[in-house]
This record gives C-alpha cells, sequence and structure tokens, in this order.
C-alpha cells in the first residue's frame, strides 16, 4: 500500500488507482507484417523487472486520466510521476 | 540410508528426550560441478531434485536456495489442493499431482498431512452457475469426480454458509470435489528435502544465484554467493523471481510478478470441515488442524517484489467472508502476510525447455501453484532429465505464447485458484 501522486489531482491513496503495466510499449506501427514472434513479444513478453520501473496507471476513482509512474518494484517506492506522451525521467 | 519414522522410532527417541534424532538433511558445501542444478529451494524445486534422483538415476544434483527451504511460496500459501480445472491439458497436469499426493506420506515416509476434506466451489449468479455446471462436465470427461450441488446441498455440505436469498450475491449452487483438500505445507518441503537428500542431492541454503554463465546457446554455470558452480543443465523454479533469473541469461517471460496476500485467525475449536472457493466474491476459507481459519485474498493489479499487499484487498475478501459466514463476525485475525507470485497471460503454468540450451523453466504457477507440488516436480525432472517434455506437461511449453496455443484456465483459476 502506498501513495500516488496523480499530476491532476495530488496525492491519493494507491487503492484509487488501477495499474496498466509496463510503459513504453508501443504499438506495432504495420500489425500485418508482423511474425508470430514479434506478436507474442509485443503481446506477452514483459521486463517484469525487479527494482527501477516504468508503468502505467489510472486514477479510476478520481480524473479516470492515465499517467506514468517510475517505481522501484522491490520496495514499492515511487521515484517519479509524469504525464503521457512526455519522455520518461532521468532515474 | 536414513533411519525409518514410525512410532517405534518415536518411543526409541523418547528414552533419550528426542535429543537425538537424526539430521533430516545435510548443510553441504557446494561441489565444483554438478550434472543438474535447480534453482530454488521451495516444494516444486525440492521435488523435481527427488523425481531427478529417483526415477531418472541423476545423483550428482544440487538445489541453491538463496534463504531456507520451504520459506518462500511454500510457506505463505493457502494449502489448497484440487485438480477441478477446466481444459484436457490442465485436467491431465493437476490430476496428476493429485494422484500422487493421495500415497506421498506413504513414499516420503513423512506424514504431509494431505486431507481429503473436499473442496467447494460457490455460484454467485447464472454465469457462475452455467460455468461451474460446464466445467463439472469436463472435469467427469476427463474422469476427474465433481459434482453439482443446488444451494441446500451446499448449505447441507457446509451448514455455516450463509444462503440466504438476502445476501448481496446469494448462493445460487456449488460444485463440488471430494478427492480435494489440504495438506501441510512445510510438511512437503521437509519430506521432499529429506528424501532428496537421501538419495545424495546437495541441498545448498543461503545461496544467492548472482549469474548464469552461458557459453553461445548453452549454459555453463552459475554464479553464487558461494562461487562460480559449473553445471550444464539449469532447472530454475523460482516462482516470485522467475524474471529476475530469467533477466540474468538474458530470457524475457510472459510474467509479471504480483504481490498476493493470505491471513489466519486466531484458533478455534472445528467449525468448517471442508474447503469453500468464492471466486466471485473472493473469498475462500479453511480451517487449519491447529485451527486457526486460513483465507486467501487477492492478488494486487501491480507488479512488486516487496512481498507485501494492498490493505484494501484484505478488506474486500473480510468483507466478503463475513457476508458468506455471519458466525465468523467476531475472530480476530492473527497474523498476514504477502508473497510474490508470478501470473502468465492464459492463468497456466510453464514447465518448459527454452530457447538456450540447458535452461529450463518451471515457472508462471500463479496463485496456485501449491496444489500441483508433485506433479509439478515429476514432470519438470522428466523435462530435464529427457531434455524433452512428459505428454502432460507438452501443453505447457513456453512456445504457446507465440503459437497462441493457450491454456486459458482464467475460469477455473481467476484469482481464487
Amino acid at each position: 500500500m502506498f501513495l500516488i501522486n496523480c499530476p491532476f489531482c495530488g496525492e491519493r491513496e494507491q487503492s484509487e488507482f488501477k495499474a496498466g503495466g509496463e510503459a513504453h510499449i508501443v504499438r506495432p506501427k504495420q500489425p500485418t507484417e508482423l511474425s508470430d514472434d514479434e506478436w507474442a513479444e509485443y503481446l506477452f513478453m514483459r521486463k517484469n523487472i525487479k527494482g527501477i520501473q516504468f508503468e502505467r496507471w489510472n486514477h479510476i476513482h478520481g480524473c479516470r486520466k492515465w499517467f506514468n509512474i517510475v517505481r522501484d518494484t522491490s520496495n514499492d517506492e515511487i521515484k517519479a510521476v509524469y504525464k503521457m506522451g512526455k519522455k520518461p525521467p532521468l532515474v | 540410508m536414513k533411519n525409518k519414522y514410525s512410532i517405534f522410532s518415536i518411543i526409541k527417541n523418547a528414552f533419550s528426550y528426542h535429543e537425538n534424532w537424526e539430521k533430516a538433511w545435510k548443510d553441504p558445501v557446494p561441489k565444483k560441478e554438478y550434472d543438474a542444478i535447480i534453482i530454488g529451494g521451495g516444494g516444486h524445486g525440492l521435488a523435481t531434485a527427488y523425481y531427478l534422483a529417483k526415477k531418472h538415476s541423476m545423483k550428482n544434483i544440487a538445489i541453491v536456495e538463496k534463504g531456507w527451504i520451504g520459506g518462500g511460496n511454500t510457506g505463505r500459501n493457502t494449502t489448497i489442493i484440487r485438480s477441478n480445472y477446466l481444459w484436457d491439458a490442465s485436467a491431465g497436469l493437476y490430476d496428476h499431482a493429485l494422484k500422487i499426493w493421495e500415497n506421498l506420506s506413504q513414499e516420503l515416509n513423512y506424514n504431509v498431512m494431505f486431507s481429503q476434506r473436499g473442496v467447494m466451489n460457490l455460484a454467485h449468479n447464472l454465469q457462475d452457475v452455467r460455468d461451474l455446471k460446464r466445467r463439472t462436465h469436463a472435469n467427469r470427461l476427463n474422469g476427474i469426480d465433481a459434482v453439482y450441488l443446488n444451494t441446500e446441498q451446499v448449505k447441507r455440505f457446509c451448514p455455516i454458509i450463509n444462503t440466504s436469498s438476502d445476501i448481496r450475491y446469494p448462493v445460487l449452487g456449488g460444485t463440488l470435489q471430494r478427492r480435494a483438500g489440504t495438506a501441510r505445507h512445510d510438511a512437503v518441503a521437509w519430506g521432499y528435502a529429506r528424501g532428496a537428500d537421501e538419495m545424495g542431492v546437495d541441498i545448498i541454503q543461503n545461496c544467492e544465484v548472482k549469474g548464469i554463465k552461458r557459453n553461445g546457446d548453452s549454459v555453463e554455470g552459475i554464479e553464487t554467493t558461494k562461487g562460480f558452480i559449473k553445471t550444464n543443465k539449469i532447472g530454475v523454479v523460482a516462482a516470485g523471481h522467475s524474471s529476475v533469473i530469467a533477466n540474468m541469461a538474458g530470457l524475457k517471460l510472459p510474467l509479471e510478478s504480483k504481490p498476493l496476500q493470505a491471513l489466519v485467525s486466531e484458533p478455534v475449536k472445528p467449525i468448517i470441515d471442508t474447503v469453500v472457493m468464492s471466486n466471485a466474491v473472493h473469498a475462500y476459507v479453511s480451517q487449519s488442524d491447529k485451527g486457526e481459519l486460513v483465507i486467501g485474498a487477492g492478488t494486487d493489479d501491480y507488479v512488486s517484489y516487496s512481498q507485501k499487499g494492498s490493505h484494501d484487498i484484505v478488506e474486500g475478501t473480510l468483507s466478503a467472508i463475513l457476508e458468506l459466514y455471519p458466525i465468523f463476525s467476531r475472530m480476530r485475525m492473527l497474523r498476514q502476510w504477502g508473497g510474490i507470485v508470478d501470473i502468465c497471460p492464459d492463468a497456466s503454468p510453464i514447465i518448459s525447455k527454452t530457447s538456450i540450451k540447458g535452461l529450463y523453466f518451471n515457472c508462471g504457477w500463479g496463485t496456485g501453484g501449491f496444489k500441483a507440488t508433485p506433479g509439478s516436480g515429476d514432470l519438470f525432472a522428466h523435462t530435464i532429465a529427457n531434455d524433452e517434455p512428459h505428454k502432460l506437461n507438452a501443453a505447457f511449453n513456453i512456445n504457446r505464447f507465440i503459437s497462441g496455443d493457450l491454456v486459458d484456465e482464467h475460469g477455473a483459476a481467476a484469482v481464487a485458484h
């Protein structure tokens, strides 16, 4: 359990948010060209990092907006919060 | 040869005040080289080593464990054992395990306290009813015992359940697998450890893996906190930390590691003599032999290795428990904890070779690996020894995420595995 500083609403309990998984996975530009291996990579393979991870969250019980956070998954400490479309900060 | 545990050995040791029991397993210094190394000393890893030694005559093998054996998810789960899964592949896998469970105490000469007290799954809405009836039929076609119960039969089987139609999610029926039940989780780890040790397996505790040495497309050994150990076969059974080990070998897995919580109450007199699970409201409960209610909560939806989950998950589970079992309203909870479970996108495990020669993975058991411990060890040992899967785990290969031939068990597994 931890607090998340929503870039639109401010600091709220994590239970107000929905985790959206690993961030910066880019949807293939030409899906029809993709091999099965590339589809598997896009759909299923995850870094699942123990340590600093970039991830998407949605404030579902608040403003319902998506944004990104940088979190240390070994202790749930949040290092940075940044809006969608912005470049990930250096941590 | 170890001394056999029996009533006579207890009497004999009573004369020396139980101070001279033989050690159940040794504490060896790692050798320079092994024929195979198992990473992870939980139930699955210990069982894998046990069957490698017993059925495949591989004696020069080691288990490396970063903490102590059985100290991870083996010691943190809610000990439920069942095999009523929907698809043929899963039915084959989990019932193989259940058949081994039925004779495991005798085989290991170690009481794993396997108790076939039955597992009941409840239906709370019409879709649940349809799904559970379908699953019952599928189970019976696969030779797995399953019966569908209506609300009155549910009440008769477990009288403390609130079957009133006034509650938020009324009980509309349920399924029952009578061969299902529970076992003592620590005893499973210790029993397999004792058996493996007897056949010459080195159980190396407090030894963390720091790296995997590769030579091109095959493995050469592992770097550990106790030095480099050479081997050309590595079986990884690291549960929540599978991706961490995979990253060391330059491999990516279709896994996400998430916290899963459980809790036990203060011990009370026997009140519930079966296991009741409810996927829809997410509540499952049984009673340990010590008398504690054993309650399983859900997973958090974010990746974490912190071994602690969110409070609202526990709150949600307990509110569902209280609605279904009003008699528990004054129970006090004694302990709560979290474990890190590795979840596959199709809620089925991976027991497989990989693209790297000599590197095998047994992972992705998610929220319900305990029940499969003996079968998982047996099949993983077969896969490692023959470099080929057994027919029962062929469907659980890692390439299914490329071919799309998934084993979707979200219905039978969901969060309440």
